[in-house]
């Protein structure tokens, strides 16, 4: 995961590595992310809910109003399967 | 009993809670899922950008930026029309974040893709065409 401050904003690029495997690839159940989290300094700023048509290896970019240097960014991420995992950046 | 299993290690403890809106992702309609999201009603705005290629050789992975102008937008939500479960992704956007967001999506073949805004308790719409020349929900 990348936070970088940008125009005054903080612009967050993170990939998730998850199959993202639709029904028609399993020929049975998809398998997939279906909750993220984005947190600046402990609180939640962005709730997502996704679906199997997401690619796999997801990435996302987001945009934070405002910034500093130092502030703590952290991604979860919550799958059908109940896995979950996160991943944990400081702003550059 | 419950205790027991998890300190043994035998149950995972999952994260508690977390809403995914099944009825919405389930739905095999474009109407159908934005019923569910409560976005029925829509209004189109040139406040809502979608940014992406107008051709996708590969349907697997098509980049999708999108963001909004609309004041006070706080929540977007991603409809690809012709995919068998066109709810692609929905985002609630807090104090903090602002209302932008870039994936990669799945397109089984060519498709408007519809964007919902929601500001101010009212819905918000934008579509752009983007044309598939290998699909991506199979194989």
């Amino acid at each position: 995961m990348r936070a970088t401050l940008a125009g005054g904003n903080t612009d967050v690029r993170v990939l998730m590595t998850h199959p993202m495997e639709t029904a028609q690839q399993t020929k049975g159940a998809p398998y997939f992310i279906q909750n993220i989290t984005v947190k600046v300094n402990g609180k939640p700023v962005i709730e997502g809910e996704i679906s199997q048509a997401i690619s796999r290896n997801p990435v996302f970019s987001f945009r934070l109003k405002g910034g500093a240097k130092g502030d703590k960014i952290e991604v979860s991420w919550l799958d059908n399967k109940g896995e979950t995992n996160k991943t944990e950046t400081a702003v550059a | 009993m419950l205790a027991a299993l998890v300190v043994g290690g035998l149950l995972k403890p999952v994260m508690a809670l977390a809403a995914w809106n099944k009825e919405a992702f389930a739905a095999k309609s474009p109407g159908d899922a934005l019923n569910s999201l409560g976005a029925s009603s829509t209004e189109p705005s040139k406040g809502i950008v979608i940014d992406a290629p107008q051709i996708a050789e590969n349907g697997a992975v098509v980049p999708i930026e999108i963001s909004s102008s609309i004041p006070n937008t706080t929540a977007i939500a991603v409809v690809i029309e012709k995919n068998p479960f066109p709810l692609a992704a929905r985002f609630d956007f807090k104090d903090g974040a602002l209302p932008f967001v870039k994936l990669n999506a799945k397109m089984g073949e060519t498709s408007d893709v519809r964007v919902v805004a929601t500001a101010g308790g009212k819905h918000y719409v934008a579509t752009r065409e983007i044309k598939v020349t290998i699909g991506g929900c199979g194989g």
